[in-house]
C-alpha cells in the first residue's frame, strides 16, 4: 500500500475536465433504455427492476403471512400457497437481491475505481434485458393451468418432477437467470482487472469493490453448478435419464448435494456485497477510516474459500456418516471466525468515531446489530444434534430471514439512501428516511422473532396449517408482515420525491465521505472518469 | 490474480489490456463448473461405493470370496429381508425367507419373488439398500438380481436368488442387518 509513488492533485481539475463532456448526454425517449450500454443507465435498470420485484416478491409473502394468520385453511389452497412460497424465495433471490447488487456494482463499481465505463458495455445491456424475460416465464406459470412451481426453490426431486408442465418454463428462466448473472459477474471481473485507474491497486480499493470481486467469483464458480443440476432434472423428466431417479440407479440424495454445493455459496453471493456496502457506509459517518482493511479483505476471501465446503449442513437429517456430520459441523462453525471479524472491524470503526446517524447510517447499524442476530441463530443450526431438531422448522426460517432482511435488504436500503443524492443530484427527505428505518425496523422484528419461538417448538416450514399451540406467535408475526410490507410504499415514495426534486446535493453529499465518487459532481454526470483520474490518498475510501 | 502484487502505476498504464482474455478464463472457468456438476454424479457414486454411504453395498466376485476363507465361529448375525415396490405399479414382491441367522465369512443364498400382475410385458429393477449404514460395507453379494434389470412376461413370475456373503470383520456391535429392496418399473418402460 505504498501511495509514495501517487502524484498529489487537487480534486477541483477532475471536475472541469468533466464538465466538457456533459453535452454526451443520453438518447433522448423510451428507446435510450433499450438500447443503452451506459453503466450508470444499466445500474439504474438493475435497481427499479429489483424494486419491482421487490414488490412482486413481498405481495408473495404476505399471501403466505396471510394465510398463516389463523390455523386451518382460510385464504388460498394448499397448492397455490406452496407455489407462493417457491416464487417468494426464487423472486426475492434473483429477482431482488442479486440485481439490485449488480445494479449498484454497475454503477459505482466504475465510478469507485475510476473507470469510464463497464469493461463489456453491450454485454452489461443483454445481461439485464434477459431478465425481465426470465422473470416473465417464471411468473407466468402463475396463470398456467397446471399452476406454479410448488415443490419450494431447493427444487428437491422427486417432488420436482411430479410438477405440471410449469416445469419446463420454471427450469428455463432458472438457465436465463443463471446466465444473465454470470455474464454480469465475468464483466465484473474483467472491470475489477482492466479499468483500475493507474494507482488504483488492489488494496486500495474500496471494500465494496473487493466484495464484489469475490461474489463474482462465486457466481461465475457456482452457477453453472446449479445450471447443470437443473439440466438434469429436465433430462430426468423429459428424455429418460435417472440422474436422481432410483429406478434407473440414480439417487434423489445426490441433488441436494448438488444443489447445495450450488446453494452454500449462494447465501455468500448474497451478503457479501453487503458486507462492502456497509464497510463503506460506516467509515463516512464515523468519519473515521475503516477499522482493518486488510483484514476485512482476507476475512471476504475467507468466508468465500469456506462456502464450498459446509454444503452438506443443510443436509445433517439425510442420514451421513459421523464423521461426515462432525467434518461439516466444524467447517461451518469455522465461517463464524472470519465473520466475527467484519462484525468486530465494524464495531471498532465506530469506536470513538464522530458519529451522526443519518439513515444510511441507522441502516448500516441495524445491519451489523440484527445481522449478527441471524448469524448467532445459524450457529445454533450448525451443531448437528441440535439441528435435527430444528431442521426444516421456523426456526431455520427466522435464521435466513434476519440474514437476508434485515441483512442483505437492509444493506440495500442504506446503498440507496447513501447514494441517492449522487445519482440524483437531490437530498432525500431526512426525516421521512429516519422514520422508514425505525418503523422497518419494528415491524421486521415483530415478524421473524417469533419465528424462532414457534420453530424451537416445532411448527414445520412449507405447510398451509399449523396446530393451535402456535397460533398467537402465528398471528404476531403476521401483523408484522403487513407493518412491514406496507411501510416499504415509504421507501418509494422517498425515492420518487428524491428523484423529482429537492435540497441540492453538493459533490462530496457526506461530510466524512471519501473515494472517488464523491469526486463527481452530483448528480454525476452522464459520462464519468473518461480520462483516468489521478488517484490522490485522501480520496481513496479504505 | 498477478496484478495483485503490481503496484507501479506506470507500468499499469503500459499493460495492454485485453477484455476478452479475461473474459474468456472466466468463461472457461463457468464451462469448467458446469462440466463439475455432472462430474459429481460418477463421484458421487465412487465416494458410496469406497465408504458404503448410502447403505449401497459391495459386489464381489467368488474367487475373492474363496480367498476370504476366515469365517467367524463364534458370531452370528440375523439378516433380516424386506420388500418394497415404488410408484403404483402393480406386483406382488416379496422375500421367500424373511430372516436368516449367518455367519460372517460363508456364502448364503436367499431369494425373492416377483409377480407381474399386468397384462403387459415389463423391465423392473430392484435397488438395495442396507441398514445400519455401518454395515454396507461389509454387505458383499456375488450374484444378484438387483445387478441386471429383470423382464417379465405379461403376468410372469419368477424366484430370483441372491447370493451374499459378510466380511469378517464386520464392527462386533452389529448383530442384526437389514437388507431392503425397493422393486422399480424401469424408465424404459414408462
Amino acid at each position: 500500500m505504498s501511495t509514495s509513488d501517487v502524484t498529489h492533485h487537487t480534486p477541483g481539475e477532475q471536475h472541469d475536465h468533466h464538465d466538457d463532456h456533459d453535452h454526451h448526454g443520453p438518447a433522448p425517449g423510451l428507446m435510450r433504455w433499450v438500447t443503452t450500454t451506459n453503466h450508470k443507465d444499466i445500474g439504474t435498470l438493475y435497481l427499479w427492476f429489483s424494486l419491482l420485484m421487490f414488490f412482486i416478491g413481498g405481495a408473495m409473502a404476505l399471501v403466505i403471512r396471510a394465510e398463516l394468520f389463523q390455523p386451518g385453511i382460510q385464504i388460498v389452497d394448499p397448492m397455490f400457497f406452496n407455489s407462493m412460497t417457491t416464487l417468494h424465495a426464487i423472486v426475492m433471490i434473483f429477482g431482488v437481491v442479486m440485481p439490485a447488487f449488480v445494479g449498484l456494482a454497475n454503477w459505482m463499481i466504475p465510478m469507485m475505481i475510476g473507470a469510464p465505463d463497464m469493461a463489456m458495455p453491450r454485454l452489461n445491456n443483454w445481461s439485464f434485458w434477459i431478465m425481465p424475460f426470465a422473470f416473465t416465464i417464471m411468473l407466468s406459470t402463475l396463470f398456467m393451468d397446471s399452476g406454479g412451481p410448488a415443490g419450494g426453490w431447493t427444487l428437491y426431486p422427486p417432488l420436482v418432477l411430479q410438477m405440471g408442465d410449469s416445469f419446463a418454463f420454471v427450469i428455463f428462466a432458472i438457465h436465463f437467470l443463471g446466465i444473465s448473472s454470470v455474464m454480469g459477474a465475468i464483466n465484473i471481473v474483467a472491470t475489477i482487472f482492466n479499468m483500475r485507474a493507474p494507482g488504483m491497486t488492489f488494496m486500495k480499493m474500496p471494500m465494496f469493490v473487493w466484495t464484489w470481486l469475490i461474489t463474482a467469483y462465486l457466481l461465475i464458480a457456482t452457477l453453472p453448478v446449479f445450471a447443470g443440476a437443473v439440466t438434469m432434472l429436465l433430462t430426468d423428466r423429459y428424455f429418460g435419464t435417472s440422474f436422481f431417479s432410483a429406478a434407473g440407479g440414480g439417487d434423489p440424495v445426490m441433488f441436494q448435494h448438488i444443489f447445495w454445493f450450488f446453494g452454500h455459496p449462494e447465501v455468500y453471493i448474497l451478503i457479501l456485497p453487503a458486507f462492502g456496502i456497509v464497510s463503506s457506509i460506516i467509515p463516512t459517518f464515523a468519519r473515521k477510516q475503516l477499522f482493518g482493511y486488510d483484514s476485512m479483505v482476507y476475512a471476504t476471501a475467507s468466508i468465500a474459500f469456506l462456502s464450498f465446503i459446509v454444503w452438506a449442513h443443510h443436509m445433517f437429517t439425510t442420514g451421513m456418516p459421523l464423521a461426515g456430520e462432525l467434518f461439516f459441523m466444524f467447517s461451518t462453525m469455522m465461517i463464524s471466525v472470519p465473520t466475527g471479524v467484519k462484525v468486530f472491524n465494524w464495531v471498532a470503526t465506530m469506536w470513538r468515531g464522530a458519529m451522526t446517524f443519518e439513515t444510511p447510517m441507522l441502516f448500516s447499524i441495524g445491519f451489523v446489530i440484527m445481522f449478527t442476530i441471524g448469524g448467532l441463530s445459524g450457529l445454533m443450526l450448525a451443531i448437528t444434534p441440535a439441528d435435527i431438531q430444528y431442521h426444516d422448522t421456523y426456526f431455520v426460517v427466522a435464521h435466513f430471514h434476519y440474514v437476508l432482511v434485515p441483512g442483505a435488504i437492509y444493506s440495500l436500503m442504506a446503498a440507496t439512501y447513501y447514494w441517492l443524492p449522487k445519482w440524483t443530484g437531490n437530498m432525500y427527505d431526512e426525516k421521512l428516511g429516519k422514520m422508514h428505518f425505525w418503523i422497518s425496523t419494528i415491524f421486521v422484528n415483530v415478524l421473524f422473532f417469533p419465528m424462532h419461538f414457534v420453530g424451537l417448538a416445532g411448527m414445520p416450514r412449507r405447510i398451509p396449517d399449523y396446530s393451535l399451540q402456535f397460533a398467537d406467535w402465528n398471528m404476531i408475526a403476521t401483523i408484522g408482515a403487513f407493518g412491514f410490507g406496507f411501510s416499504q410504499l415509504m421507501f418509494v415514495y422517498i425515492i420518487v420525491k428524491c428523484v423529482k426534486g429537492g435540497e441540492k446535493a453538493t459533490d462530496e453529499v457526506w461530510e466524512g465521505a471519501r473515494g472517488l465518487e464523491w469526486t463527481v459532481a452530483s448528480p454525476a454526470p452522464y459520462h464519468t472518469f473518461e480520462t483516468a483520474p489521478v488517484i490522490n490518498p485522501d480520496t481513496v475510501t479504505r | 490474480m498477478s496484478e495483485a502484487s503490481d503496484n507501479n502505476p506506470s507500468a499499469e498504464e503500459a499493460r495492454p489490456r485485453s477484455h476478452g482474455l479475461v473474459a474468456g478464463k472466466m468463461l472457461l472457468l463457468a464451462c469448467a463448473m458446469f462440466g463439475f456438476g455432472y462430474l459429481m454424479v460418477p463421484l458421487y457414486d465412487i465416494i458410496c461405493d469406497i465408504t458404503g454411504l448410502n447403505g449401497k453395498t459391495g459386489r464381489v466376485s467368488v474367487s475373492e470370496v474363496a480367498e476370504a476363507s476366515a469365517v467367524a465361529e463364534d458370531r452370528e448375525i440375523i439378516v433380516e429381508f424386506t420388500a418394497s415396490i415404488n410408484q403404483s405399479g402393480s406386483w406382488i414382491f416379496q422375500p421367500d425367507v424373511k430372516t436368516m441367522t449367518v455367519k460372517p465369512g460363508t456364502l448364503y443364498h436367499a431369494s425373492y419373488y416377483a409377480e407381474n400382475l399386468s397384462n403387459s410385458a415389463v423391465v423392473a429393477q430392484a435397488t438395495p439398500s442396507v441398514t445400519p449404514f455401518a454395515a454396507a460395507k461389509y454387505f458383499n453379494k456375488t450374484e444378484c438380481f438387483c445387478f441386471t434389470r429383470q423382464a417379465f412376461e405379461p403376468r410372469g413370475s419368477m424366484h430370483m436368488p441372491l447370493t451374499f456373503i459378510i466380511d469378517p470383520d464386520i464392527p462386533v456391535n452389529i448383530d442384526r442387518v437389514t437388507l431392503s429392496y425397493t422393486f422399480f418399473r424401469s424408465p424404459e418402460q414408462s
